[in-house]
């Protein structure tokens, strides 16, 4: 009888007893209030259950990141060949990005989707330092946002500053007379004397660089070469076509912003596509390694109920020899 | 341990030659003064690149005409023409056809539908393209950014002719104005494709 009542006590302290099952599994797998009878298999069960769900998670993360890396070397081709269109504009009206104009246009480029690593939390960061840099007595900075994501972040503290906003872009594959409707779009909407388009450049497929472009309007491009500097030579070009040089400049400028944003709006669904991948990547090979650490969880709870059995076994045996 | 020292000093050595991508450029440039007004603003982000960073280097001014003019011929989906040195184009800017020889004066002219010809030695090519803009610069380098174009030798004359028959026709039964308009874009499209193809 007190045997008996010894033994009953024995196993529900075993597997209270083997140290290394709860440090190495969080207390919430093992809840401590089970009942004596029976927790052995409660507990395997338990650990069962996650690692099969772990399994799955592990599955599906390796298969995003299969879609990713097919969809990336699609769109990569076409991002390289855009790579020539906004170099002719710089080469001619020169990288403005240290103009100081009244008017500021933010166009922060960002993806719908999310699961795509830290590229959209960048592009919100450098957006808004960008607006404390261009910041100033008599200055005004708005935001056109492109994407969900980076509106939900920038929704949140600078809801009055948004004047523009832009979701499912690439519902169709992107291509360039879409952009070019939507340049159109924000060109006839928002007032400004610059607008700065930010986007994650692809650099590579491990690497993201932001980026700021700037496209300014056709006065601020007369203030500049006035001015001199970096447009001053903008004066030396004749002018073909048009009724007056103002009219081509304007045409200029719209040009202008549709390429450079079409440009943009390509690096930065590569640069989605390429965080997409290693972020999908680093996910399955965590679900792997929780996985093998579940494994050799679920062994030692499994071998620790099967000693306790075989303990009371042979101990009830040898009671009752004698 | 040693080990890892000799892999660290191999990859100090490698860190110098790196080109990512396609388009890093040899010496790359950066704009001093953004850089300077953000970290004066901003110290703890690293500045982001600006278009600069990424600019390939061009040509400087010759102090004598070349003989060859540089062109670049860019559209949003390839880079038809990058770098090509060739004798002549003929572009076919608002205010009619232009050549532009080695030494021709920086412009910017903005382009109509029509034909581009490049001719290099006795080979002459000949793009039709849609609109666009081309800027001369003073350092023989000629951009040409346009949004389509396509090789004359590559449309099919009896598309052309049948495209326009169906415009035509189009624009005589169109009733909303955007039917109507669409009908006439289709229509001024496929009889320059005409003319340039006979022309």
């Amino acid at each position: 009888m007190a045997m008996a009542a010894l033994r009953r006590e024995g196993r529900r302290l075993a597997p209270l007893s083997s140290p290394q099952s709860i440090t190495a599994v969080r207390s919430s797998l093992i809840s401590q209030e089970q009942a004596p009878l029976g927790l052995r298999s409660i507990s395997t069960q338990i650990v069962r259950n996650r690692m099969k769900s772990v399994k799955n998670i592990q599955k599906i993360t390796k298969a995003m990141k299969m879609v990713a890396a097919s969809k990336l070397r699609a769109i990569q081709v076409k991002a390289e060949n855009s790579r020539g269109l906004w170099q002719p504009f710089t080469a001619l009206l020169g990288d403005t990005a240290s103009v100081d104009v009244k008017k500021n246009v933010i166009v922060t480029v960002s993806s719908d989707k999310g699961l795509c690593g830290g590229i959209n939390s960048t592009s919100v960061k450098t957006s808004k330092a960008l607006k404390k840099l261009t910041a100033g007595p008599d200055k005004e900075t708005k935001y056109v946002v492109l994407g969900e994501k980076a509106k939900a972040q920038l929704i949140r503290d600078s809801k009055k500053d948004i004047e523009l906003s832009i979701t499912e872009l690439q519902k169709n594959p992107l291509n360039y007379t879409q952009v070019s409707v939507l340049a159109d779009d924000i060109l006839k909407n928002v007032e400004y004397d610059a607008l700065r388009i930010v986007f994650n450049k692809f650099q590579s497929v491990v690497s993201f660089l932001p980026t700021v472009a700037t496209v300014l309007s056709p006065e601020a491009v007369e203030k500049e070469a006035e001015s001199g500097g970096k447009l001053g030579e903008l004066d030396s070009y004749e002018i073909e076509g048009g009724e007056t040089k103002s009219e081509v400049l304007l045409n200029l400028g719209e040009f202008q912003f549709s390429c450079v944003l079409f440009n943009a709006v390509m690096e930065n669904a590569c640069s989605e596509q390429g965080a997409r991948m290693s972020a999908m990547d680093s996910s399955s090979r965590n679900a792997g390694d929780m996985l093998d650490r579940l494994t050799l969880t679920y062994n030692r709870t499994r071998q620790a109920s099967i000693t306790t059995e075989l303990i009371e076994i042979i101990s009830g045996a040898s009671a009752l020899e004698g | 341990m040693f080990r890892q020292a000799s892999r660290l000093l191999a990859q100090t050595l490698r860190a110098g030659v790196r080109p990512f991508s396609s388009d890093l450029p040899a010496a790359p440039t950066s704009d001093s003064a953004f850089i300077e007004s953000w970290k004066k603003v901003i110290p703890n982000i690293e500045p982001p690149k600006t278009p600069s960073n990424f600019l390939r280097p061009r040509p400087a001014t010759p102090t004598s005409i070349p003989s060859k003019i540089t062109v670049n011929f860019v559209l949003p989906y390839a880079s038809e023409l990058s770098a090509k040195e060739v004798d002549m184009v003929i572009i076919p800017a608002t205010t009619g056809q232009m050549g532009v020889l080695p030494g021709h004066v920086p412009t910017i002219s903005e382009l109509k539908p029509g034909i581009l010809s490049v001719h290099e030695g006795n080979d002459v090519t000949k793009y039709f393209l849609s609109s666009g803009f081309a800027f001369i610069h003073a350092n023989s380098v000629a951009d040409i950014i346009a949004v389509e174009a396509v090789r004359i030798d590559h449309i099919d004359p009896s598309l052309v002719q049948k495209g326009l028959a169906e415009f035509t026709q189009k624009l005589s039964s169109a009733t909303t104005e955007l039917e109507k308009a669409e009908a006439q874009i289709g229509v001024e499209v496929h009889s320059a494709l005409n003319s340039a193809l006979s022309g």
